[in-house]
């Protein structure tokens, strides 16, 4: 049997950098096939060079056995090969039928046929039991169907090959469940499927098999029937890891960071915090639990000044801090590691040694009488390189020739470096190789055993999960309960993610 | 430093000092592409390239009088430059250095010309303070309006560069326009605030000076102390600056309030060492020609020097090949502007790529 799909011996080159080195994947019919790997480890390089984003250096694709050559996005189409981004493309204000049919001709050209065009999206999301109604308004779904609108837009086009970026990044443990349902859906109706993971449980839950690569070479194609997570884990990283972060019990002492009905608003005058209530103590963390964009980013930028609140009081160490000033919070020795390194944490043109004086460069020894003490600056950047392991040629190397870890570490070792009383961890893993993980969750455990109060804002329930002594589930701006770790399930913190309170 | 070892797995690095050089020999290389392509304009209108650059080189550099000349140009535009460079760094835009110098020559033309029996240095310091706050508070109302209330800051800028122009016009037809003169011109400043001429036999005056320091100052203010660390930072990054406690919003008010006491020190200048009194069109849009001096110079305060006489010995020289070859003078232009694109381009090149060597860091 030819397989439906074939890429054979591509290398991809950015100048000297190898991407993907001599890759070979076949792709079955009817197959849910997984990519796996660290950050760079050239899997969206690889999806990219059969989606025609990227043309390869060297080696060929066939499709159902025949040759092609895929320049742009409109060839991958032709042949069959749809996309599914990790952002989605939907205008929100625009229905289901009329996202799906953007920038296709319509066959009444020049005027647009929606009335036939929502029949056959109706049969389609029959077909495939998608649930979703062609005349909704995008943004009244919830993200998960908004997910399916956009293999919907593939599958229109009549894609019988569909890669799935990350899918799951930004959905509620309920709708990752029903995505997989959806997948498998689509599997039996005879379509093939590459999908883009970093987490192993899910290759192992819904895939058949599943290609490993790391530093842009093939490591290894294994049916997910016959291996483990652990040896997935040990083929991707190289070498064992260990999964869970041994912890020890929590020890709080007294109440550093009271939050009192605090309600913060967008820029267009909504509440997106609406009445949060909290309390931390030294020495425990504070999980904030939640799917992406339900006001944690807000709650975390009000905590540390960067943003201002409407009403409702912060008090730290029983003092109330003056909002919307970062200076005040700096002074009260509140640590924050930003959601957003590039853009926040960090001023990427910056080199690495003024980065780590970011916020220390006006005070002694960094600074006297006005004037930067160069030699302190390079002395204190030295030391924190050394003892955060951060990997770079030097201190004066600019911030963005560093990889997106040693950025990371460049902000927690200035964080952690302040000694925080309070430190505010948003998404401190996001985007790191699992190596670097380890690290930084390492890091924030030990703020906690020395003492710190630390709040841990993340959408990966694993995270929340293996680092929190309580968690607080944040949905729609509101606490939706706050929970001892252990005592709850998993699927229940999932539930009130999703809005759904427990009955109680 | 020297060693390019890789940095990250799965990222590299240019030796930095190949980086380096790299970039510093791009300015250059525009200026030459600039000239190749001047050639042909000067071919099309049938003159030899070799003898009409030889002219425009004897014109600018060819004699110690030349030499002057080119320098005495190179004073506003530095000065001007200087003034871009130290709002850019901050993130904003001054596109007004030319308003704040005219309003700045009105001040120095007044203190001038109505303040009497002062010592020359009293006198000098006097006017060019005037100079310096009269700038600075033309560049006051936009700063404040950019940094608070997120106006745009080169259409204030611009537009406010029209009104200042016409002012001075208006001035110089009537309140302060010399008596029994047919000239719109003010009256000539007492001798004790003109600034001395440095040079025996040529008319190279004491700005050069005051040009050489400020620049030096500005490069050790940006580099060197903790109010420049924040101009740098809140001028790549606005919002990681606030997250360090920077009070951005204030660092943009000053920078761009030292910035137009820069603009405003070079229009004063330029009545004090020049003219010697007001009159109108004293500058040929010095204040946007800074825009293209701070960025052929990168930003850079010590290189702007360079930049600036670059700028200002091609224009001196243009004029002396129009006079013997007939090629217009509005031709050097071209080399303007191709070395300028050429800078501006490799920012913007590197920024490219970083960009997708990132895209593909998220595979």
């Amino acid at each position: 049997m030819t397989a439906v799909l074939k890429m054979e011996g591509i290398t991809k080159r950015f100048s000297r950098v190898t991407a993907n080195d001599d890759v070979t994947i076949e792709l079955q019919k009817g197959e849910i096939h997984a990519l796996l790997g660290e950050n760079g480890a050239g899997k969206s390089t690889l999806m990219n060079c059969l989606y025609g984003m990227y043309q390869p250096d060297e080696g060929s694709i066939y499709v159902n056995g025949e040759k092609v050559n895929i320049r742009n996005s409109e060839d991958a189409i032709k042949h069959g090969i749809g996309m599914v981004h990790q952002h989605f493309m939907l205008i929100s204000q625009l229905t289901v039928t009329e996202n799906i049919i953007l920038g296709l001709k319509s066959r009444r050209e020049p005027l647009l046929d929606l009335k036939n065009a929502e029949k056959e999206i109706q049969k389609l999301s029959d077909q495939y039991r998608f649930d979703v109604d062609p005349r909704a308004l995008i943004k009244d779904l919830p993200v998960g169907i908004q997910q399916r609108v956009e293999i919907m837009k593939v599958l229109y086009r009549k894609a019988d090959i569909l890669i799935l970026d990350e899918a799951t990044a930004v959905l509620t443990p309920q709708e990752v469940e029903e995505l997989f349902k959806v997948v498998r859906q689509l599997a039996k109706e005879g379509k093939s499927i590459f999908m883009i993971v970093h987490k192993l449980e899910e290759v192992m839950e819904v895939c058949d098999t599943v290609t490993v690569l790391r530093d842009g070479k093939l490591v290894g194609n294994v049916k997910v029937s016959e291996t483990s997570t652990r040896e997935l884990a040990k083929m991707m990283v190289g070498r064992e890891v260990i999964l869970d972060c041994d912890k020890k019990p929590c020890e709080p002492k007294e109440v550093a960071l009271t939050v009192k009905d605090l309600v913060v608003t967008n820029k267009h005058g909504k509440n997106v915090v609406n009445g949060v209530s909290f309390d931390i103590r030294k020495g425990e963390i504070l999980g904030i639990a939640g799917v992406d964009g339900n006001g944690q980013i807000e709650l975390s930028e009000a905590i540390t000044g960067l943003s201002g609140y409407k009403s409702g009081k912060i008090l730290v160490n029983g003092e109330e801090v003056p909002h919307h000033n970062t200076r005040n919070f700096i002074e009260k020795n509140v640590s924050h590691i930003p959601q957003d390194r590039q853009h926040t944490g960090l001023v990427m043109e910056f080199n690495i040694k003024e980065n780590l004086v970011l916020q220390k460069f006006c005070d002694e020894p960094f600074c006297r009488f006005g004037i930067l003490n160069q030699r302190m600056i390079q002395t204190h950047a030295e030391e924190l390189i050394h003892r955060f392991n951060i990997k770079t040629a030097g201190t004066d190397v600019e911030t963005n020739t560093l990889s997106g870890g040693n950025q990371q570490k460049v902000i927690l070792a200035r964080e952690i470096s302040r000694n925080p009383e309070i430190l505010v961890a948003v998404q401190p893993t996001r985007g790191l190789d699992i190596g670097a993980t380890e690290f930084v969750r390492k890091q924030i455990l030990e703020q906690r055993d020395k003492g710190a109060a630390v709040l841990l804002v993340s959408t990966e329930l694993d995270e929340i999960l293996s680092l929190s002594d309580r968690i607080a589930i944040i949905h729609k701006g509101k606490f939706m309960g706050v929970v001892v770790n252990g005592e709850v399930t998993i699927e229940e913190i999932g539930l009130m993610m999703a809005g759904i309170k427990k009955a109680s | 430093m020297g060693n390019a070892k890789v940095i990250a797995k799965g990222n590299f690095k240019i030796k930095p000092d190949m980086q380096k050089i790299f970039k510093a020999m791009l300015p250059v290389i525009g200026i030459l592409v600039g000239a190749l392509a001047g050639s042909l304009v000067i071919l099309a209108k049938g003159v030899n390239p070799v003898h009409a650059y030889a002219a425009l080189m004897e014109g600018a550099v060819g004699s110690m009088d030349n030499f002057a000349s080119s320098l005495i140009k190179t004073i506003p535009l530095g000065l001007t430059g200087l003034a871009v460079v130290i709002s850019y760094r901050a993130g904003i835009f001054n596109i007004g250095a030319e308003g704040q110098l005219q309003i700045a020559a009105i001040a120095v033309t007044l203190i001038g010309t109505q303040i009497r029996g002062l010592g020359p240095v009293l006198h000098i310091l006097l006017c060019l303070l005037a100079a310096a706050l009269a700038g600075g508070v033309c560049a006051l109302l936009p700063g404040i309006a950019k940094a608070y209330k997120g106006f745009n800051e080169i259409v204030i800028t611009m537009l406010f560069n029209y009104i200042a122009i016409l002012f001075v016009g208006f001035m110089v037809q009537g309140p302060m326009k010399m008596k029994n003169q047919y000239y719109p011109q003010s009256a000539p400043l007492f001798p004790s605030a003109k600034l001395p001429y440095i040079i025996p036999h040529t008319r190279l005056h004491a700005g050069i000076i005051l040009l050489i320091i400020i620049s030096i100052v500005t490069y050790l203010v940006l580099f060197k102390t903790a109010f420049g660390f924040k101009i740098r930072a809140v001028g790549f990054n606005q919002r990681a600056a606030l997250y360090g406690g920077i009070d951005s919003r204030r660092v943009m008010v000053v920078a761009m309030v030292i910035s137009g006491a820069v603009a405003g020190v070079a229009g004063g200048v330029e009545i004090m060492g020049v003219h010697g009194r007001l009159i109108e069109n004293f500058s040929p849009g010095y204040g946007y020609d800074a825009i293209a001096v701070a960025l052929l110079a990168d930003l850079h305060p010590i290189w702007l020097l360079l930049s600036a006489f670059f700028f200002g010995a091609l224009r001196n020289g243009a004029s002396s090949m129009q006079i013997s070859t007939g090629v217009p003078v509005s031709f050097v232009y071209i080399i303007q502007a191709l070395a300028v694109l050429f800078v501006v381009g490799s920012t913007g090149v590197p920024r490219f790529i970083k960009k997708v060597r990132r895209a593909r860091k998220n595979a």
